[in-house]
Formats: structure tokens, sequence, C-alpha cells
């Protein structure tokens, strides 16, 4: 008797979602027509990674876009209308990205989209916005492919290639380096993508490639890659990896293998984390890398941004909620120049925008990507030192 | 033969069914965040069922589902990628699917040669390793994109084909299941030593199972490609494996209609869940638990679903009304 109540249970709660799924329809179809009509307020979605694997990068993301709301809110909203965020978590994988964009698109009419953070998460959800004609602002994916999908995809963040080059060039002017080394996960195409710009640009620049060894994300023991690296004796060292792995690798670098003082480790967005500190210790110190922006830049954005960040989170933001916000703002401002809430205007206006961001002055060249300038971070004592702005 | 005439209803019936959602799908009555929400069900039956006919009616408990639809995701991409051939887009899907399964079903094959000579968890294990090694081997092969993984599929999936592959896959199941193979693979799940001393080929038959389960994940990975229009070897970690695994073990090990209906129960909670934001995992990881801790032999323990049994059912209700 109970079995036959389980099987029972169980065939109305299927039941039940065939009834949802026909039967929320009608209610829905009249609404369909205008996408981001003229009343209420204008719904703008949000895919972004607030679980698995990647969720730090997509809770700090939220927090700025969060704040980003409000503070539009708080000010009227825009074209006389509040602004609504419907924020959808994609667990950091591919598929949840696809249905979430979908979600969005059909069940929340949003007139644009902000996100998501991986590139293999934004070139999922991508194609449905294109398809829908929806523009997609991604904040932080920066292999160049995603808005390569079509004319409706945007981003904040300075694509891959650009990193690589501005660490090489760095390298050359600025370090006056000649020999350099070259360590990749194998396992990431960013790293990987990161590590072939540097080659070539360095190699250009006059520079040579000494040595060049790869390992894998979750490697602890570094000893042996590192042993061959100083053995190669080089100037400078790019390491493009996440924060987790360059933090073992500086401080076996140092305290194992003895790295002479002068060879400097370069790396880019991927080292921004305190944890990086706490992996490395002092063996940080000396060290450069790449980001998309530092909390010690003097612009009045920036300033602005991060004292109302503080106030609101106690804590200091992020280059991913740094790049989140000025998402937000993109839209935002492409909203009341376009002067309309319809997708396609928005895009239309998207294309134009010219935005002093937290991150720098953001425009956008042919490929809908963001022509701006990368910050150099020295790291000293453990702390993140703003060391100098490269343009493009 | 009335027993064929009633399956082939059914079938009917269910293949109605499913022309006539996909019309409404169509006639857009029915939106795409619907239609996706539905063809990933039918997905996850294809993989759970599939699953079931290792883990549930053979009884070898497999942890590499995942890599097998990698192998037959990347495979039936390349096929409509990279190698392309002119021909109408259903075709060319149809083609890559097969291919995908076919290509999934020999590594099945390989793989299980030597494992399923191990029992247990030293066969949990060894398939666990297998799965990460499929993916390692991806994440390493330029040629389908190497960690940046494979973009510009083309969306050839659509509602009507993983559901109908879904019932091809149920309906395949079940007949093995009711074939004399498929008695062998029970009598090896209930106990392997007396099945051998029966003269069982204990090893045959569990490959064979394996190679089937494979192929079938094979083809429900070329089904997920073409649907997300992406592949990327992070979509198949283990993690993967464990939703399917969970969803087979949720239904009933060795119940397919069990694993149906978890894998549509899942998908569904999972989707319906949307509006707790974060908590969403959580909620879902709790409803697993308390499903467990009251029905640990699962939804439908070793029992199927039937017409029969329905109709056995409103009899029995009658007569006790009486």
């Amino acid at each position: 008797m109970k079995r036959k109540s389980f099987i029972l249970i169980a065939m109305l709660l299927i039941a039940s979602l065939l009834v949802t799924a026909c039967g929320s329809k009608p209610a829905e179809a009249p609404a369909a027509a205008p996408a981001g009509g003229d009343e209420g307020p204008i719904k703008i979605g949000g895919i972004y990674p607030l679980t698995g694997a990647i969720a730090t990068f997509g809770q700090s993301s939220k927090k700025a876009i969060d704040m980003a709301f409000e503070e539009v809110n708080a000010n009227g909203g825009l074209l006389g209308r509040k602004v609504e965020l419907v924020m959808e978590d994609n667990k950091s994988a591919q598929a949840d990205s696809a249905t979430a964009a979908q979600k969005l698109i059909q069940q929340d009419k949003v007139v644009a989209i902000l996100g998501a953070v991986a590139s293999s998460n934004s070139l999922a959800a991508a194609p449905i916005a294109q398809e829908a004609k929806v523009p997609m602002v991604s904040s932080s994916s920066t292999n160049p492919a995603v808005t390569e999908v079509g004319d409706y995809i945007f981003r904040a963040a300075f694509i891959d290639p650009f990193q690589g080059q501005v660490m090489a060039n760095f390298a050359t002017n600025d370090l006056k380096a000649v020999k350099a080394a070259i360590m990749t996960d194998a396992n990431s195409d960013y790293s990987i993508g990161l590590a072939n710009v540097f080659k070539d640009v360095f190699t250009k620049n006059g520079g040579s490639i000494v040595s060049e060894v790869s390992f894998v994300s979750g490697d602890t023991d570094f000893n042996a890659i590192l042993t061959t690296v100083k053995n190669a004796q080089p100037d400078v060292v790019f390491v493009p990896s996440y924060y987790d792995t360059v933090g073992l690798i500086l401080n076996q670098a140092k305290n194992n293998v003895g790295f002479p003082e002068n060879v400097t480790f370069l790396g880019a967005d991927g080292w921004d984390s305190p944890t990086l500190f706490e992996l490395a210790g002092d063996a940080a110190n000396g060290h450069y890398f790449s980001n998309h922006y530092s909390p010690d830049v003097d612009s009045p954005e920036a300033k602005k941004f991060i004292e109302a960040f503080k106030a609101k989170y106690n804590e200091t933001p992020d280059a991913l909620a740094a790049l989140a916000y000025d998402t937000a703002y993109m839209v935002f401002e492409a909203i009341e120049a376009a002067g309309s809430a319809d997708s396609t205007a928005i895009r239309d206006s998207l294309v134009k925008i010219d935005l002093k961001g937290v991150t720098g002055a953001i425009k956008l060249n042919e490929k809908r990507d963001p022509v701006k300038s990368a910050v150099v971070i020295k790291i000293e004592d453990q702390q993140q030192k703003y060391f100098t702005t490269v343009n493009p | 033969m009335a027993m064929n005439k009633k399956k082939l209803l059914t079938v009917a019936a269910a293949m109605a069914f499913g022309v006539a959602i996909q019309s409404l799908i169509w006639l857009g009555v029915l939106n795409a965040y619907y239609a996706q929400v539905l063809t990933t069900m039918s997905m996850f039956i294809i993989l759970a069922t599939s699953l079931n006919l290792i883990n549930g009616i053979t009884g070898q408990f497999s942890l590499g589902h995942a890599g097998f639809a990698a192998v037959g995701g990347y495979f039936s991409a390349i096929i409509t990628t990279r190698i392309a051939p002119p021909l109408p887009g259903p075709i060319v899907f149809l083609v890559s699917l097969l291919v995908g399964g076919l290509v999934a079903a020999l590594a099945g094959f390989l793989i299980g040669l030597p494992t399923l000579r191990l029992r247990g968890d030293y066969l949990a294990i060894a398939t666990l390793g297998f799965g990460e090694i499929i993916r390692v081997l991806f994440v390493n092969w330029k040629f389908v994109g190497a960690a940046a993984g494979m973009w510009g599929i083309p969306g050839y999936t659509n509602f009507l084909w993983a559901y109908a592959i879904a019932v091809l896959t149920v309906l395949f199941i079940v007949n093995f299941m009711n074939s004399s193979h498929g008695r062998a693979c029970v009598s090896i799940r209930e106990d392997e030593i007396a099945a051998e001393t029966m003269g069982i080929n204990t090893t045959r038959y569990k490959v064979m199972a394996f190679t089937f389960g494979a192929f079938f994940a094979g083809v429900a990975g070329g089904i997920f490609a073409h649907l997300i229009r992406l592949l990327h070897p992070q979509s198949f970690t283990f993690m993967f494996s464990v939703e399917i695994l969970l969803m087979v073990v949720l239904g009933g090990l060795g119940s397919i209609t069990g694993s149906v209906a978890a894998a549509v129960l899942l998908t569904f909670l999972s989707e319906a869940l949307r509006q707790f934001a974060e908590l969403r995992m959580v909620i879902y990881s709790l409803m697993l638990i308390g499903i467990m801790l009251f029905r640990p032999q699962g939804l439908f323990g070793t029992k199927e679903l039937s017409v029969d049994m329905l109709a056995g059912m409103k009899s029995k209700f009658k007569f006790s009304k009486n």
C-alpha cells in the first residue's frame, strides 16, 4: 500500500510538470508582444556562476551589479522607469548557461543580458541571445571567440591576446629583459592563449625564449620544472595561470629552488586574489602582473566605486566586481542613449558606447571588444601596488 | 501476439505524444525555454536508462558514463563540424549520432573487456579513472579545440529528436531486459557465482551490457553537443556521471520506468528551484537526501510501471470499493 502511494506521488509530480509546462502558456501569450514594453520596470537579465567551481567570481560580480542597480534606481531609474535585475545562477556550467539564457529571454522577457564570467559559459549562452536578438554583454570572458558569435554579443574586458602583449612589452621596455621563460598550464586555454601571444611579441621585440615548460592545474610540486627554468637563466618568467597554482610556484621558486633575486616573475589577471599571498608569502614580493583595474588607480570613477563598495560590503572590490559594475553601466548608458528599452535599439547604441568606467575608458572596436588600457601591478610587502598603466 | 500489439500501441502512443509536444513548440505555444528543458529531460532519460542497463540490471557499478557521453558528443560534433558532409541537416545529424554512439560503444567494449573482471568498488574506481582519462584526452586534443573546447556546432537537436531517441532507447532496453541476454544479465546481478555455475558466460554479458550502455550514452552526448552547440571538456567531469547515477539510484536500480521518472523529476526540480537562486542546489540536495532516507530503494524499487499495472491498480481500487 505504501509503495503504491509513492508511485502515485511520483506520477502526480510528473503530471504536475506537464500541467505547469502547458498550463502557464495562455497567461503568457499576450505578454509576449512588447519585449520591454513601455510600462513597468525595464528588465535586465544576469547569468553568473553563483555556485560551482568559480562561484567566488560570480558572487563578487553579483555584489557589484546589485550595487549598480540600486544606484540607478535611487536616481530615478532609466527613461523614467525602474530597472529590475533578473539574476540566474549557471552553476559554472555550460548547459545551465544556455538554459538560463533561454529562461531570461523567453520567460522574463529581458531586454539585455549581463554575463557570463567564464568564456565557455558565455559561448553557450551567446548563440541563444544572438538568435533572439537580445544584446548580451559579458563582463569578464576574455576568449576572442565570444564576441565572434554575432553582432549582439559584447564584452567589457579586454581579450586574452592583449594581456600577453602588455606583459611582453612591459618585460622588454620596463624590465629590459632579453631572456624569458614561460610556464603554462596545459589544461587551460586561457594560459595557453596568453603564453602564445607573449612568445610572439617578446621574440618580435628582440628577446628570446630560453625555456618553455608546462604543468596542469592541480599539480602541487613544481620543484623539477622550476629547476629546469632556473638552469636556463632567464631574466623573466611568464606564468599565465591562476592564483592557486601561481602561489605555490612562487613559494617553491624562492624557498626550494632558490631563484636569484633578479629573476622576475610575470603574470596576468589570474593572479588577482588574496589567496596568492597566503600561498606564496614573502616569495610573491617584487613580481608583476597585469590586471583590468587596481584599487589604487586615481580616477574619480574608481574612487567613487571603491568607496561605495566598501561602505556596502565592507571589503575592497576585486577586478571582477569592477568589470561587472562597468558592464551594468554599459547597458544603462546604452538604454539612456537609445532613449528606448528595445533590444535592437540598445544594441545599436552599445556599438557606439563611450563610457568612463571604473576599469578605464570603454570604447568598442568593430569586433565589439573594448579598446582600453591595462594596469600593471607590482607586489610589494604582500600587497598589490599599482605600478603603471599600459595603453593599447 | 497480444503482448506485441500492446507494446506497439504503447510506443505509438508515446511517439504521438512527442509529435504533439513538438507541434506545440513549432506553433509557439511552448516557447524555446520549455523546449530546452523538455529536450534536456529527454537527453537525461537516455543517459539514465542506459546507465541503469549497466548499474541496475547487470549490477556492475560504473561511474564512467560522462566519459562515454563525451566520446559520443565529440565524435558526432566532429562529423557535423569538421567533416560536414554536403547532405541535408537531419541526415548528417543522424549519421553523426550513430558515429558518436558507435565510437562510444567501441570505447565501452575496450574499457569493459579488462575492467569488468573487477567487482564492486574496484570496478567503480576503474571506470571513474577511465572517465577522467577521456576528459584529459579531449583537453589535450588540438583538433577538437583542446582546453578551449569546440563551439559553433550546428543546433540540430530539437525536442522531437531527443524524445524519439529516448523512446527508442527505452524500448530497446526493455526488450533487452526481457530477452534471454537480459535474463542472463539479471542473473549476474543477483549472484555472479551462481550465474557462472549455470553456464552463463558472465564476462561476455557484462561486456555486452556495458557496450550497449556506452552506445546510448554516446548518442545522448551527440544530442547534448547539438543542443548546447558547444563542447567543453569541463562539461564532462565526474560530477556529470554522478548526476546520471543519481537519477538511476533515485528511480530505483533496475527499474527502467524509475529511471525515466527520476530523469524527468530531477531535471524539472533543478529548473523549478531557479527562483531560489543560490539556495537552489542546497534545496535540491536536501530533497535528494530526504527521498533517499524515506525511500532507500528508489522511487520505483525494482518494479516497473506499466499499462497492465495501472489497469491492475484500477481494478483493485474498484474491488476495494465494492
